[in-house]
């Protein structure tokens, strides 16, 4: 409790009980039985739910990928595209996993500068949910350009068409960039922060092949201070790169819409909307997927209440922005005095996709409000069942942002309907397929809570507590 | 102890970081140069009891993101306005403005790959041999134990010193690593 600047002989008094945070691993628990615990799910058996799950999202991975050989051999027809609404079912889930892939890196960068420590029980798991989710989301503007042999064009390579390059005043350029380099920083953020438990499972694991894997991968790390030091700086800057490029992501995905001329897209609120409604579906996600995980590896004591609690809260705060962000939109389109911007409104709300528009805002606005109550924030089932609700309102909110603005446009000649095919529809929860082959490989093979830097959290890694080994006030 | 092995070091084991750290503080002052701490997570606070300076890994991150942000603004400007110049709405072929978001994201990456291989380079690694990795008492460096290190190579080095004062530090067992 002392801090090293301290006379010998002064004494600190401990904080009154009441004000006292919970702790964040709970019943005390050493620093060996953290590894024990969590290289422990790597080290059991394979449980039974997983081989289930498995087989159910397996096939569905498969689906996925035989409807996009089908789309790329027959051609975009197959989708339920027409003119006017050119940008279907596509867009929307590109958004929609760009979207969930938010939480990982806020919670391991932004929460890591404001000195978060509770990110570190959920941040490794989140980091992977992010990557697998924009490998899922990266698959859509891939496929969607028709076609897809000549999707190298986006990038700028060197070609033999003549000197012809990318046009760089294009937003949908801007997200190549965006989305490339979120996805390669995401990744080499989340690889290394593995590192170090990488080696705490190779000093463990017994099979060759294994000693040999994670050994590889685990870049011989020591644990030495000398390598800590320059680790801890080099984490620290990512944190502080991956902060501004978080922000600048989801910022450029709403430029893909915002830049254009249209009404309903043409909105300078939509970078913050957009990352505001990108945070609240990461956390949705994260909560519907540790919530389960939390009860089936019995993570208690490292997973608690008071971390749901507190993602109940960014939730309701994204929850709120989002919520606040509908209704500016809605003011501004009466305010502005622009006949054309308030129409769209009005038919987004009272038009064809009515039905769209309502289940957004149930889900978005009404959901997150119940987070207000302690009584239903500790209650991990109801928890539960409102993130399914987040991540289903956020679907609908770029539903509805895609396809409400662009069914009707200005002459009638131009209104449409849009309805997704079948292929659309199967691609889609194709994806949830291949996002779940990947988290169900990832929590069988890596430590899906960072050992390391939960340690780093304990009073046991205090050396000024006395769990930590500090002998009172003479040290 | 068998002559003919070569060893590493001297090893030392503890069982808290308070201890740890008291004895990395104790090692500094007696002017060792050839040392190290091996802990299973970083212990706030060593890198002064140790007496290291700050990283280095901020200047790989520095001179990687001023490379991403000129080489992002060469490109824009070869491609867009001097390899194959297109006018568009009847605007300059360059301008800071549009390039800007590439550029931006560009900046990100090459700092953030200046970060990441700086600090590997830094602590040379991948290295996947260590005379530390093949002792077997060590595997609680990456769990629940601390580790002091002595080379043998250090100048100030001495069989029984060294150990005097790894003893002195409060450390309840020792080994010699072969090398």
């Amino acid at each position: 409790m002392s801090s090293p600047g301290l006379l010998p002989s002064a004494k600190i008094a401990p904080p009154p009980r009441e004000i006292e945070r919970e702790p964040l691993v709970l019943n005390n628990r050493s620093l060996g039985w953290i590894s024990d615990q969590i290289a422990g799910i790597i080290e059991g058996k394979t449980p039974t739910w997983w081989w289930v799950t498995m087989f159910i999202s397996f096939p569905l991975m498969v689906m996925c990928f035989a409807m996009i050989g089908y789309l790329i051999s027959t051609g975009v027809g197959v989708w339920g595209l027409n003119h006017p609404i050119a940008w279907g079912w596509a867009i929307v889930n590109f958004v929609f996993w760009i979207g969930i892939g938010h939480a990982g890196t806020l919670i391991s960068a932004v929460l890591f500068l404001l000195r978060q420590k509770w990110r570190t029980s959920i941040n490794r798991a989140a980091e992977a949910m992010t990557i697998f989710a924009v490998m899922c989301a990266g698959i859509f503007p891939m496929i969607h350009v028709g076609r897809i042999w000549f999707a190298w064009w986006l990038f700028p390579l060197p070609n033999a068409n003549g000197p012809i390059w990318p046009q760089f005043r294009s937003p949908l350029l801007w997200d190549v960039f965006a989305v490339s380099t979120y996805f390669t920083v995401s990744f080499l953020f989340w690889y290394m922060g593995l590192i170090p438990d990488l080696a705490t499972i190779r000093d463990r694991c017994k099979g060759f092949f294994s000693k040999f894997a994670y050994g590889l991968f685990s870049l011989g790390w020591t644990g030495s201070n000398r390598h800590w030091s320059n680790y801890e700086k080099a984490y620290l800057l990512l944190a502080g790169l991956s902060t501004p490029l978080v922000l600048s992501v989801h910022s450029i995905v709403s430029f893909d819409f915002a830049v254009s001329q249209l009404p309903g897209w043409h909105t300078t609120i939509f970078p913050p909307y957009f990352v505001a409604g990108a945070i609240f579906s990461g956390f949705g996600m994260v909560l519907t997927l540790m919530i389960p995980l939390r009860s089936l590896f019995k993570l208690h004591d490292l997973l608690t209440i008071r971390h749901i609690e507190l993602m109940c809260k960014v939730t309701l705060a994204t929850g709120s922005i989002v919520g606040y962000a509908y209704g500016m939109e809605f003011f501004i389109a009466w305010y502005g005095g622009n006949p054309y911007e308030a129409y769209a409104f009005q038919n987004r709300a009272f038009g064809p996709y009515w039905w769209a528009y309502w289940i957004m805002i149930s889900c978005n606005v009404i959901t997150p409000q119940f987070f207000w109550f302690k009584k239903l924030r500790t209650n991990v089932v109801i928890v539960w069942i409102l993130s399914i609700f987040v991540n289903i309102g956020m679907w609908f909110e770029r539903f509805v942002i895609v396809v409400t603005s662009l069914h009707r446009d200005y002459i009638p000649a131009n209104w449409g309907y849009y309805s997704p095919s079948k292929v659309d529809v199967l691609t889609f929860v194709g994806t949830f397929g291949l996002f779940m082959v990947l988290f169900l490989l990832f929590i069988r093979f890596l430590p899906l809570i960072a050992i390391s830097e939960v340690k780093g959290v304990t009073n046991h890694a205090d050396p000024h507590h006395p769990l930590g080994g500090a002998k009172g006030g003479h040290h | 102890m068998i002559n003919n092995i070569q060893t590493y070091g001297l090893l030392a084991e503890f069982n808290t970081p308070a201890d740890a750290m008291h004895a990395a503080e104790k090692v500094r002052d007696a002017g060792y140069s050839r040392w190290d701490v091996h802990t299973p997570f970083p212990i706030h606070g060593m890198d002064d009891a140790m007496g290291l300076k700050n990283s280095k890994a901020g200047w790989f991150s520095f001179f990687g993101g001023a490379t991403g942000f000129t080489c992002g603004y060469l490109m824009v400007w070869f491609m867009n306005s001097f390899d194959y110049p297109i006018v568009v709405g009847g605007k300059p072929l360059m301008s800071p403005m549009y390039p800007f978001p590439v550029v931006y994201e560009m900046t990100i990456l090459l700092a953030a790959f200046g970060a990441i291989f700086g600090m590997l380079f830094l602590n040379r690694l991948p290295r996947l041999y260590h005379p530390l990795l093949k002792n077997c008492r060590f595997k609680g460096a990456t769990h629940d134990k601390f580790y002091v290190i002595i080379e043998t190579a250090d100048p100030r080095y001495s069989e029984s010193e060294t150990r005097e004062l790894l003893e002195s530090a409060g450390c309840k067992h020792m080994e010699m690593v072969e090398d």
